[in-house]
């Protein structure tokens, strides 16, 4: 069971007070009499089923009742930040894989001056 | 089984039981004796009761293999009552008391020789070569017609233990704790790391499933050279740190609770047994009242340290399953802890040091050690020179290759081996002993850690699986001591002290000074890796080898699994029931991945790795279901009129949780009676409904009107204050999702009423499109279900009667139909909505809903004389029906548009702003003229009594009945009554293209083989020009 941190409340709270509402940042089109048929078909059916970094829609259905978003790693379940309706998400898929692409030059630029312990240890 | 009684096993001093308390118990309905502090396990032993089971699949005799969890055997059937009964209770983990009564479980045998002689007579023998690994597979799934047969009894085979027949009577709780720390173990490395996070301040749960915390040190002593800490020995340092913990006042200790499942996010699930040591059903206390037998922790922790230990592996060897071949260092536990000896002759067969406090506690307790037979060809630490001075002989090199016996070990045989080249190279030495004991190593206890799905990983140096700290899914997770592959009493304690400051960092106190328990020396030497021990025979000819022994796997199974092609652990697994059931895999999995890379040719973490998942041990469902039982198993919503509704005799429905009068008989009245003279009564005089139920938001704003426009079918913009509108409601999709009536009260300010199910998500399903897509409007929504009693009072009598009630003027011209009235209603300030559901003239009272029972008691006062009559939900739906107006979710199923109920006229295709659902009525699926439509049934009547067909709600329709099988579908009835008013039965239903069918025949095929017609109509069957309620 999740622990999710409210944006709104400004508190973890158990996952048995939210509902998850799907994907987030769909946007519904301005002028739907403009789209095609594909293009409507696409906003009310399609959606990602990533492996990985995911932006959900969520409401704290018990508690303050507002809608809010999460970025949550749908492997490992951590969710890596919440933030508000209207704000855009500071991790992205492609935010991470920058960084974890920094992160492994570091390493092996300094595993070629240390030995590594082999302490797993976090 | 009968068992004969040999002299006692208890030695003549020590271990931690109370020799002046004995207890008497039952196993298979003989009565024995054991003391206070004992384990069933260690009474059964030391009573000398050898075999306490057979076998899963081979119906072998079983016996004591382990002390701990790990105990693959001794699976008991446990209670004295009926409704005491608890099935899967291992002997090891269950205290003694008093008039305890335990079972073996032997269904299974009976079952399977049932199943065989019915429907394989010609296989006549249990076991053997008959039941290879995908026996059941292989033998059972032609032809497949037959398996649902076969099914039923290999189910019922493959059972350990039963459940009660009788209700629990016991109760259990469900606590929530929130901690900074967690230490689930309490051995050395828990006791330590659950002090220094105590002395800073920390807050602190440590639990343990064991009847008494200390983990390993329990079973420590100065016979096996057991180490002292700080020149304590092993349990008084453990007694200081308890009485330590104890007193500080923020530490929870949780003796007999297991951490049964790690989940996201640092939530542990632990099981406390509080009372099931002292009797199966709890005792009642001091004050009446009945203890509660369980308490399940949901603990969020800041931080978790897994101190879980390990599990000792045995070996791999021929007949390793007979009674008497036991894991070292459970009969180390059972001499030093519990005072009894498995037996009085031992062979001793291992890889490592550690193990050698076995033999070292045996010689102690004056029995006689056969041999040790080490692996190594040197072995060299403290502990060998200890049994060497004591004169025991070691067989270096060697190890036992099989075990003689039936009921019980009456000797080894010992063998040199070659590890590498698998197979045994010296003469076999035949040794009698009624007692092997082996050890191959120690597998941490690393469960907990991947039940988030953080994959354990294989370390060459431990020889064993460890935690995956450091993984995403194991955050502020951490492990010490022997479930991280620390084995040695001192690494133990340091790799503790780091992890019990590492919390309190994470935690955020100051780290309080704890030093390190200074631990007298003891040198070990490494230990060689074997697993499954060669034969002289082949692996497939040998005799069997075990390696789970909860679920009868050997290593021939295994390997005869590879060589069928089953490469990944997971599908060897499978394929021989490895780790399965309640065992999950504690002592044979990496025996069995060793024995499957060894075939396949490869590592062990080249098979694959573990996946562990919750429950560690079996948690009973009481435990589980808490208080969530009974009337609290789901929350129930009453109106304020149901007491009158309860003395009133009314039968009820659940409607979402709400409870509602279904019908209200009177004498004998059956529901059919009942309903038929409640719907006359409103058709001819006047009824009354308790609507309280449907849901009410009452919305408010500037821009209230134009949400509305946006969120219903149809159009808002013209409708004056006092008038109410029916609405629609679809999702983007253009699916129908829910209706009701709004009314304007003000020009920014709307009463929605919604279904009774629908009015949470309805009121989500709003605040989601205001949150996300249109925070510009000013609109504010609230759920005001639960404030207002609703009362429809329907009928041609409904305006002289609502006129006794309230000073609105009810004249027909002055209130119209679809209009709303504030004023009083018996005297108490209301509103009234004459709206109708029923086709009848109705008024709708809305009075606050703590004044709703003395309305309605007033209007019955008043209701006599016009024949008033209350009618429930069932009443309610003949007359919707009769009327064609749909119930969301019984006449649509969210796959029907509004023009797919006909019901244009409900839609608003030239409202500016493009209304949530309007594009989705212009895709071309929503366009097909063969899309199922709403239309009406009414049965074929071909003789007296047919007008009585009521056809069933869910028939599939056919156009044609002489269609070969499979016919094509093209409709179902969505609802269907008998109308005492129309005198026939009547339906709802969807047909394909049914607009353009009306007069047209359809046929319900019927479950016996006959056939029912039925001839569409149009969906309304009364008043079809809606006269009856614009009266």
């Amino acid at each position: 069971m999740m622990h999710i941190f409210c944006p709104y409340c400004g508190e973890l709270r158990e996952e048995e007070e939210f509902h998850a509402k799907g994907q987030a940042h769909i946007e519904r089109p301005i002028e739907p009499e403009a789209c095609s048929d594909a293009e409507w078909g696409d906003y009310l059916f399609f959606r990602n089923n990533p492996r990985g970094i995911h932006h959900e829609l969520w409401i704290h259905a018990v508690g303050c009742r507002k809608y809010f978003n999460i970025t949550r790693h749908t492997v490992t379940y951590e969710i890596l930040e919440t933030y508000r309706m209207g704000e855009q998400p500071g991790i992205t898929a492609e935010t991470l894989a920058a960084e974890q692409l920094a992160q492994s030059a570091a390493a092996s630029a300094a595993s070629s001056t240390t030995q590594q312990t082999g302490d797993a240890r976090p | 089984m009968t068992e004969t009684r040999t002299p006692s096993r208890r030695t003549s001093s020590g271990g931690r039981i109370n020799r002046e308390t004995s207890l008497n118990f039952t196993f298979n309905g003989k009565r024995y004796q054991g003391l206070a502090g004992d384990t069933l396990a260690s009474a059964l032993m030391a009573n000398g009761v050898d075999v306490l089971n057979a076998s899963f699949k081979y119906a072998r005799p079983r016996g004591l293999v382990a002390a701990g969890a790990e105990e693959p055997n001794a699976i008991l059937q446990l209670g004295s009552t009926e409704s005491g009964q608890v099935p899967n209770v291992r002997a090891t983990q269950q205290a003694l008391y008093d008039g305890l009564e335990a079972h073996a479980v032997s269904g299974w045998v009976k079952s399977q020789k049932d199943l065989m002689s019915r429907f394989l007579p010609q296989v006549g023998k249990l076991g053997g070569k008959f039941m290879p690994p995908g026996f059941y597979y292989k033998t059972f799934m032609a032809p497949a017609s037959l398996w649902m047969t076969y099914e039923k009894y290999i189910r019922k085979a493959a059972g350990l233990g039963r459940s009660p027949l009788e209700n629990d009577p016991d109760i259990y709780d469900h606590l929530h704790q929130h901690t900074d720390v967690l230490v689930i173990g309490s051995g050395p490395a828990g006791l330590l790391a659950a002090l220094v996070a105590a002395r800073s301040g920390a807050r602190v749960i440590l639990c343990d499933e064991q009847e008494e915390l200390g983990g390993s040190l329990l079973s420590m002593s100065g016979d096996c050279l057991d180490q002292t800490l700080d020149g304590q020995p092993a349990s008084e340092w453990r007694d200081a740190v308890l009485a330590e913990l104890a007193a500080c006042d923020d530490v929870l200790l949780l003796p007999r609770t297991t951490a049964n499942g790690y989940h996201d996010h640092n939530f542990v699930t632990l099981h406390e047994r509080r009372t099931e040591h002292q009797a199966d059903i709890a005792p009642v206390n001091s004050r009446g009242a009945r203890q509660a037998r369980s308490r399940l922790h949901r603990v969020r922790a800041h931080r978790v340290i897994m101190a879980t230990g390990a599990h000792e592996r045995p070996l791999v060897y021929s007949h390793n399953d007979v009674p008497g071949n036991m894991i070292a260092g459970a009969v180390t536990t059972y001499l030093t802890r519990f005072g009894v000896a498995a037996g009085d002759k031992l062979v001793l067969s291992v890889n490592n040091d550690h193990a050698y406090r076995a033999a070292l506690a045996w010689k102690a307790a004056g029995r006689d050690v056969v041999a040790i037979a080490d692996a190594r060809s040197a072995p060299s630490g403290a502990l060998v020179e200890a049994a060497r001075a004591a004169g025991i002989r070691i067989i270096t090199g060697a190890a036992v290759i099989e075990a003689r016996g039936d009921r019980r070990v009456t000797g080894a045989r010992v063998a040199a081996i070659d590890i590498d080249g698998f197979k045994v190279t010296g003469e076999v030495e035949e040794l009698v002993c009624d007692t092997i004991a082996s050890s191959g190593g120690y597998s941490p206890v690393v469960h907990l850690a991947a039940h988030t799905g953080a994959r354990p990983v294989w370390s060459d140096e431990v020889h064993g699986f460890l935690p995956a700290l450091g993984a995403p899914m194991l955050k502020g997770f951490d492990a010490c001591g022997a479930a991280n592959g620390s084995f040695s009493l001192e690494d133990v304690l340091v790799a503790a002290y780091a992890s019990g400051v590492a919390a309190v960092e994470a935690c955020e106190y100051p780290v309080a000074d704890t030093i390190v328990p200074a631990v007298s020396a003891l040198v070990e030497a490494p230990m060689l890796p074997l697993y499954q021990v060669p034969h002289d025979k082949p692996t497939a000819r040998a005799p069997k080898q075990f390696v789970d022994l909860q679920n009868d796997v050997t290593a021939a199974g295994i390997e005869l699994a590879t060589r069928e092609g089953f490469e990944s652990i997971e599908h060897v697994k499978r394929y021989t029931a490895m780790g399965f059931g309640t065992d999950q895999g504690k002592l044979g999995n990496v025996n069995g991945m060793a024995v499957a890379a060894r075939c396949l040719g490869q590592t062990i973490p080249d098979t694959g790795t573990t996946v562990f998942r919750p429950n560690y041990t079996p948690v009973t469902f009481g435990a589980i279901v808490g208080r969530h039982c009974g009337a609290l198993f789901d929350p129930m919503r009453y109106t304020a009129m149901q007491e009158w509704h309860v003395a009133q005799g009314a039968k009820f429905e659940d409607v979402g949780q709400w409870k509602r009068p279904w019908y209200y008989p009177q004498g004998s009245e059956d529901m059919h009676a009942a309903v038929e003279r409640e719907c006359l009564a409103v058709r001819e005089k006047v009824g009354v409904l308790d609507a309280s139920t449907l849901g009410k938001i009452d919305i408010t704003g500037r821009d209230a009107r134009e949400f509305l426009n946006r969120i219903y079918t149809n159009a808002w913009a013209k409708l004056a204050v006092g008038k109410a509108r029916y609405g629609l409601m679809c999702h983007d999709d253009g699916m129908v999702m829910d209706d009701g009536v709004t009314t304007c009260l003000a020009e920014d300010h709307f009463l929605m009423t919604t279904t009774t199910g629908g009015a949470a998500a309805i009121l989500e399903w709003m605040e989601l499109w205001h949150q996300t897509e249109w925070p510009e409007l000013d609109v504010q929504m609230t759920s005001v279900t639960d404030h207002w009693a609703t009362l429809t009072v329907t009928g041609p009598e409904a305006r002289a009667l609502v006129g006794e009630l309230t000073d609105i003027d009810l004249d027909r011209d002055n209130f119209k139909f679809m209009e709303v009235r504030e004023g009083m209603i018996a005297d108490i300030p209301g509103r009234i909505f004459r709206i109708s559901f029923t086709g009848e003239l109705s008024y709708e009272l809305n009075v606050p809903a703590n004044y709703g029972q003395y309305v309605w008691e007033t209007l019955f006062a008043k209701g006599e004389k016009y024949g008033l009559t209350p009618y429930g939900t069932e009443t309610m739906h003949v007359l919707r029906a009769e009327k064609g107006f749909i119930i969301v979710g019984q006449d649509t199923d969210g796959s029907m548009t509004p023009e797919d109920l006909g019901m244009q006229w409900c839609v608003g295709y030239n409202k500016p702003y493009s209304w949530i659902g309007k594009r989705a009525l212009t895709r071309p699926d929503t366009r097909r003229d063969d899309r199922k439509q709403m239309i009406g049934l009414i049965p074929r009547r071909k003789k007296a009594g047919d007008e009585r067909i009521v056809l069933q709600e869910g028939a599939q329709i056919v156009f044609d009945p002489d269609h070969a099988i499979p016919m094509p579908m093209v409709g179902h009835v969505t609802s269907s009554y008998y109308s005492p008013t129309l005198g026939h039965g009547f339906a709802l239903a969807v047909v394909k293209g049914g607009s353009a069918r009306i007069g047209e025949t359809v046929f319900l095929p019927q479950a016996d083989g006959s056939t029912l017609e039925a001839e569409i109509t149009a969906p309304v069957f009364y008043d079809k020009k809606g006269a009856r309620q614009n009266v």
